[in-house]
């Protein structure tokens, strides 16, 4: 039995109670008389700013103001018809920097009206009553390839779905969901959301999946084109970035962030995920304060979040920086990584360069300073690949990632993509589904003239 | 999925939400895009005769907002259409030829005289518009030149009127009333009496919304003066379902088909009024507070309704809470139900303690065993739902309907049977009918 200040990377830190506590609900659902209340605040605006915001454009006024007359399932409905992911939505929308930044309530008073929380509270009464409210369209006679079984191709085969397409989803993992069953925060998506959401969404039926088939091992593009009317690729960013420093490899206690933070969404039993006494995290983005915060609530004793930019600059909103904060993460900000300091094969400490921006561009200032972790999370970015893409026919890119156009089409005909893969994109679940409900309605076009 | 298709009187629409005849269907500008955003008919805004009338310049508004600026009641003085009667007949034909599948129905307002009204039915008629509304409730600036709610509080006129435009048009006659009297079913008779197809109420109700105290002048005020208005919103309802029901309680006019108005402003005003036997609603106020849009609530919320019931068709359940009204003397006497807070859910505001310790029976304490703590007491209350009422708090406070024991008020099992006011012995009526 480990406690918060066994040096190393040790599990069972806390007591079974506390990482209950810890990984509950971050935010408790509203309650039926706090779900009126709240909705009553809506001033039904006309061409609301909130659903302009909304990359799915949910008509946001509508489906409050059908809460506040006690019709939560046609709440739903609005809110599904235009992201069929809006219960995962309403739970990691980064809602402080689109709807609910955007609320006039927001600009009046500084408290605008609780847009995720009541989307929430729709879309769990919906999935409660277990109603499906989608009915498909009858078959078009098409096949339609998806390939990744995250939030783009989980929207993209929907959609074509229900325009009564029949859809072949393949997924390389053992799950569906993508970052939303691997990714994620723990305390976002509890109770197995994310898994009682892909059931929703297949239930509607007309999507064949295919676990474990991955481009470039067992599936390639070529061939699925022969077999298929179209191709969708929501692949995401299967790499990451590397530091670039010595013993980032082979070094015990030098994870890649995503990694550990997929480990811990499968993990059964938390109290068996080993965490360090001493964590060192760096980077500045979702995964960063993810991967931060979890740390801390898995018993590590300090965890500090090293970026090498200002606060503002950091890729996670000033929201999730606050969760971070409130948890007990301390973010650092301007240094970077320099080197990786070990004892027996284990990494010890980080040596950080303390840097300044000049002349608009990041210049180490000569100042040094020293983090002892056991732990390091890296957590810089992640990397599209392009395997099993590739042949006389790729895709072109833009920026490391697959260039589309609106339509979400691809350079190459009958090849649509969405999601992280896509250039242009901001690596947001919302975004996701967005594209591929675009996708999917640009796909069924092309083949159903 | 419900079907909320509409066919009131043989006029077909897609759905029963209609909008009332009032500034939103002046003009073929509004009335497009009301059938845009999904309205299933208009009442256009009245016609009248002669020289277009004219409207005040300065405001013609007046409001009733919650603390929270929530619009409860609107009054206004605003007469019929100030647009010459060639242009809205253009306009009508032209609306109603483009969306065929909509309900479009006109009002009419012009002096008592059966010449006047037989040339605008015919002028009407060419439109090919679906029906008429007959204006007889304006109560302001209207009626007194002698028309609108001056034809409206005299029955007798309403026969003539409503048996000039029988004789004079083939188009279904619907007659709307005016709230402003003693007693609805009167007015309702003599519609029916005088041919109506069908009659739609209420109109807007007289009204002074409040005074410019530093003005001293009713308010809103023009140039220094105020008038009275004719009241509608949210607020109105309570008054308008009442009469709705009345007209289809009656005897004489219980057939007699009915287009609800007033204050409809979600699904469930409708779903209200079609169950006490409407055949269809029209709204004004919830579109001049929140836009055409509105529409879109109000369809979800009926066919949700609808779907969640088992109801397929709006026929479905129209009336079906009509024959519960029962009038005060035949409600069981013997119906026993205690308030009963719920401890969890409450936040220990103590309201419910205070106007029941003041205005009602001392029923609900303040402190149990030396702490705060709101509590019924079951020896002294009545069941009146007043706690519950003023209870901040969704479903904290219910009204719990007992049925086995005794009552500690009275004295009396709770599972006594039904028994009402006519065989009560305290009633004189019951001895002397022995």
């Amino acid at each position: 039995m480990g406690s918060i200040r066994a040096d190393g990377i040790q599990s069972g830190r806390l007591a079974p109670s506390e990482y209950e506590a810890n990984f509950s609900d971050i935010h408790a659902p509203l309650s039926k008389h706090e779900a009126f209340v709240e909705s009553e605040r809506c001033y039904f605006c006309h061409d609301a700013p909130c659903q302009t915001a909304c990359p799915t454009s949910i008509d946001i006024p509508l489906f409050i103001r059908e809460i506040s007359t006690g019709n939560d399932i046609g709440a739903a409905k609005t809110i599904l018809n235009a992201n069929i992911m809006g219960g995962m939505c309403a739970r990691v929308c980064p809602t402080e920097t689109l709807c609910e930044e955007a609320c006039v309530r927001e600009h009046a008073e500084g408290k605008p009206v609780k847009i995720g929380l009541l989307q929430r509270h729709a879309t769990d009464a919906l999935m409660a009553s277990g109603k499906q409210p989608f009915k498909r369209a009858p078959s078009t006679g098409k096949k339609i390839a998806v390939i990744g079984g995250g939030p783009a191709g989980l929207a993209c085969a929907h959609k074509l779905s229900e325009l009564g397409n029949a859809v072949t989803l393949f997924e390389s993992k053992d799950k569906l969901g993508g970052l939303n069953e691997y990714g994620i925060a723990a305390y976002k998506s509890t109770h197995d959301f994310a898994q009682c959401e892909v059931d929703f969404i297949l239930s509607l039926g007309g999507i064949e999946v295919k676990t474990k088939h991955a481009l470039g091992c067992n599936l390639d593009i070529a061939s699925l084109r022969k077999e298929f009317d179209a191709v969708f690729v929501g692949v995401g960013l299967s790499g990451v970035n590397k530091l670039g420093l010595e013993g980032e490899a082979n070094l015990e206690g030098v994870v890649d962030a995503v990694k550990y933070i997929a480990e811990l969404r499968q993990a059964k039993d938390l109290s068996a995920l080993p965490v360090g006494r001493n964590v060192v995290v760096i980077g500045g983005g979702m995964t960063a304060i993810d991967a931060a915060v979890q740390s801390k609530k898995l018993g590590a004793e300090t965890v500090t979040v090293v970026y090498r930019r200002g606060q503002s600059e950091m890729k996670a909103s000033a929201y999730e920086q606050e969760i971070a904060q409130t948890n007990g993460v301390t973010i650092k900000t301007f240094a970077q990584p320099a080197a990786l300091v070990s004892e027996n094969g284990k990494v010890s400490a980080v040596r950080f360069d303390e840097t300044t921006i000049s002349a608009g561009r990041l210049t180490p200032t000569g100042g040094h300073y020293t983090l002892p972790a056991d732990m390091v999370l890296t957590a810089i970015g992640q990397l599209f690949v392009p395997d099993g893409l590739g042949g006389a026919d790729a895709l072109a890119l833009e920026g490391g990632r697959i260039k589309v156009d609106a339509e979400r089409r691809t350079s190459v005909k009958g090849i649509w993509a969405g999601g992280d893969c896509i250039a242009g994109g901001q690596d947001l679940t919302v975004a996701a589904v967005e594209d591929g409900k675009q996708a999917a309605l640009s796909i069924h076009h092309a083949l159903n003239r | 999925m419900a079907d909320l298709r509409s066919n009131f009187l043989g006029i077909k629409s897609p759905n029963p939400f209609w909008l009332a005849s009032a500034p939103p269907t002046d003009r073929e500008t509004n009335v497009v895009r009301a059938f845009k955003a999904g309205w299933g008919g208009v009442v256009w805004k009245t016609l009248g005769d002669g020289d277009p009338i004219v409207n005040v310049s300065g405001p013609r508004y007046g409001a009733i907002h919650s603390s929270d600026r929530r619009l409860i009641g609107l009054n206004n003085v605003e007469l019929i259409t100030d647009r010459p009667l060639e242009l809205n007949l253009q306009e009508i034909k032209k609306v109603k030829r483009e969306w065929s599948d909509r309900a479009v129905v006109v009002s009419l307002m012009v002096p008592c005289e059966e010449k006047n009204w037989a040339d605008i039915l015919k002028r009407v008629e060419e439109t090919e518009c679906d029906g008429v509304e007959l204006n007889f409730g304006c109560p302001h600036g209207m009626s007194e030149r002698g028309m609108g709610a001056a034809v409206g509080q005299v029955p007798e006129y309403i026969e003539m009127v409503t048996r000039w435009c029988k004789k004079h048009t083939r188009m279904p006659v619907i007659v709307k009333l005016t709230p402003n009297i003693t007693d609805i079913r009167f007015p309702a008779r003599a519609a029916h009496n005088g041919g109506a197809d069908a009659v739609s109420l209420i109109n807007t109700i007289t009204s002074i919304m409040t005074v410019d105290l530093d003005q001293m002048s009713p308010w809103p005020v023009i140039d220094g003066q105020g008038t009275h208005g004719g009241y509608c919103g949210p607020a109105v309802k309570p008054i308008a379902l009442n009469m709705v029901s009345q007209i289809g309680r009656d005897p004489e006019t219980r057939n007699l088909p009915i287009s609800a108005i007033g204050g409809v402003t979600t699904w469930k005003d409708a779903a209200d009024y079609i169950a006490m036997g409407a055949g269809n609603v029209q709204v004004c106020t919830a579109a001049m507070t929140y836009g055409f849009k509105i529409v879109e609530e109000m369809i979800s919320g009926l066919s949700n309704f609808m779907d969640e019931k088992g109801y397929e068709t709006i026929d479905d359940f129209r009336g079906l809470a009509l024959p519960k009204f029962a009038e005060w003397q035949h409600l069981n006497l013997n119906y026993v139900v205690k308030a009963s807070i719920d401890q969890d859910l409450c936040i220990s505001c103590g309201r419910c303690h205070q106007v029941c310790e003041d205005t009602s029976h001392q029923a609900i304490t303040n402190m149990v065993d030396g702490k705060r703590k709101f509590e019924v007491k079951d020896e002294e209350c009545v069941g009146c739902n007043l706690c519950a009422i003023v209870c901040p708090i969704q479903d904290c406070i219910t009204m719990v309907h007992q049925t086995k024991g005794t009552d500690p008020r009275t004295g009396f099992a709770y599972d006594r049977p039904y028994a009402n006011w006519t065989t009560h012995p305290n009633n004189p009526g019951a001895h002397s009918a022995e």
